[in-house]
């Protein structure tokens, strides 16, 4: 759904820049394809690794380990599972929501969570590529840091 | 040769799912069904970006890019980072090469930090499921107090650079960059 609306704002545009300036919609086009096929290599690598991470670390094993944890120790554990796995958010939040029922502590998911959508391990390289170590340090782990404050509050205010 | 070695990481790994595939045959196959799986969800959206990012890159001015996420672009630079990054769909890793291009038409690093913390917890259609799913309190909590988190983390980690590590960001943008002659970026972060 997303991605039509992508391709269509694209296609869109493309045509009124096409009808404007045929030149500089060619160079449009060379800059995107060489963009693309620089960065590619990279992708796929990204793309690979999460394949291999996600069925080595499957969601049943997810599930027992946030599901018997508890307590800080159990934040700890949900943050480095959020921060290694990549799941899409389709995918992650009904998982959430299962673990929620099956007695996992709304402070747990509230990690797993946000460490699952800010903080990315795997995609670390790639990050450090863009924009160097420092950035992709601090980021990530500031990220880390700030899911354990959100968790802290949501366990307050939900209930 | 040369291809050979800048796909070498990606290959590595296809060898170690085919080692797999052989050694254990359920897992391998699941590995590679995932793995083929996430390359459709990236092959849906990853063109339309890059074609998107192009047509900006030669259509959008510089200094309209200055003007409105630049160093003086002030709140309206941090609250148009963070509508952008909200609106965005798709995996964090499909922020890079945006914000690289946003880095080399001169947007601010502390804009940047502030779109990629967006992207990464405030996608709207992300919000959608959260909401369904987790309810609203929770939800709601989380997105509002994510954006309060987004902008005290972007202003932390700006303050953490200094000038030449600023300028080491936007001159890592011009390898990344679709083409070299470009006018070099220029960056005097203000401040």
């Amino acid at each position: 759904m997303e991605s039509l609306l992508a391709y269509a704002l694209a296609g869109v545009l493309l045509l009124v820049s096409y009808g404007k300036d045929k030149q500089r919609t060619k160079v449009a086009m060379d800059k995107s394809y060489k963009a693309f096929s620089a960065i590619l290599p990279d992708f796929l690598a990204v793309l690979g690794l999460v394949g291999l991470v996600l069925t080595i670390m499957p969601a049943e094993a997810i599930t027992t380990l946030l599901g018997q944890a508890s307590g800080w120790f159990g934040m700890v554990l949900a943050s480095l599972v959020g921060s290694l796995t990549l799941i899409p958010g389709f995918i992650a939040f009904p998982l959430a929501k299962s673990l929620l029922d099956a007695g996992a502590g709304i402070s747990q998911i509230a990690v797993f969570v946000t460490t699952l959508m800010a903080v990315g391990f795997v995609t670390a390289p790639l990050e450090t590529k863009f924009f160097g170590r420092k950035e992709t340090l601090l980021r990530n782990g500031f990220s880390y840091v700030w899911a354990f404050v959100v968790a802290l509050v949501l366990g307050v205010v939900v209930r | 040769m040369k291809a050979v070695r800048r796909y070498g990481f990606a290959i590595l790994i296809l060898l170690i799912d085919v080692a797999l595939l052989a050694a254990k045959p359920e897992l391998g196959q699941r590995v590679l069904s995932v793995t083929f799986q996430n390359l459709l969800q990236m092959a849906q959206f990853l063109p339309a970006v890059f074609l998107l990012l192009g047509l900006m890159d030669t259509w959008v001015p510089r200094q309209t890019v200055i003007a409105m996420l630049g160093n003086r672009s002030g709140a309206f630079g941090a609250a148009l980072s963070i509508t952008l990054g909200a609106a965005a769909a798709g995996p964090l890793y499909a922020a890079f090469p945006i914000a690289s291009a946003m880095l080399m038409k001169g947007a601010s690093v502390f804009n940047v930090f502030v779109f990629l913390g967006a992207w990464s917890n405030l996608k709207i259609p992300m919000s959608m499921f959260e909401l369904s799913s987790m309810g609203a309190k929770f939800a709601l909590t989380r997105w509002a107090l994510n954006v309060l988190g987004i902008l005290i983390i972007a202003s932390v980690m700006r303050r953490l650079f200094n000038k030449e590590e600023i300028g080491e960001i936007y001159d890592r943008q011009k390898h990344m960059a679709s083409s070299p002659k470009q006018p070099e970026v220029k960056t005097v972060e203000s401040r």
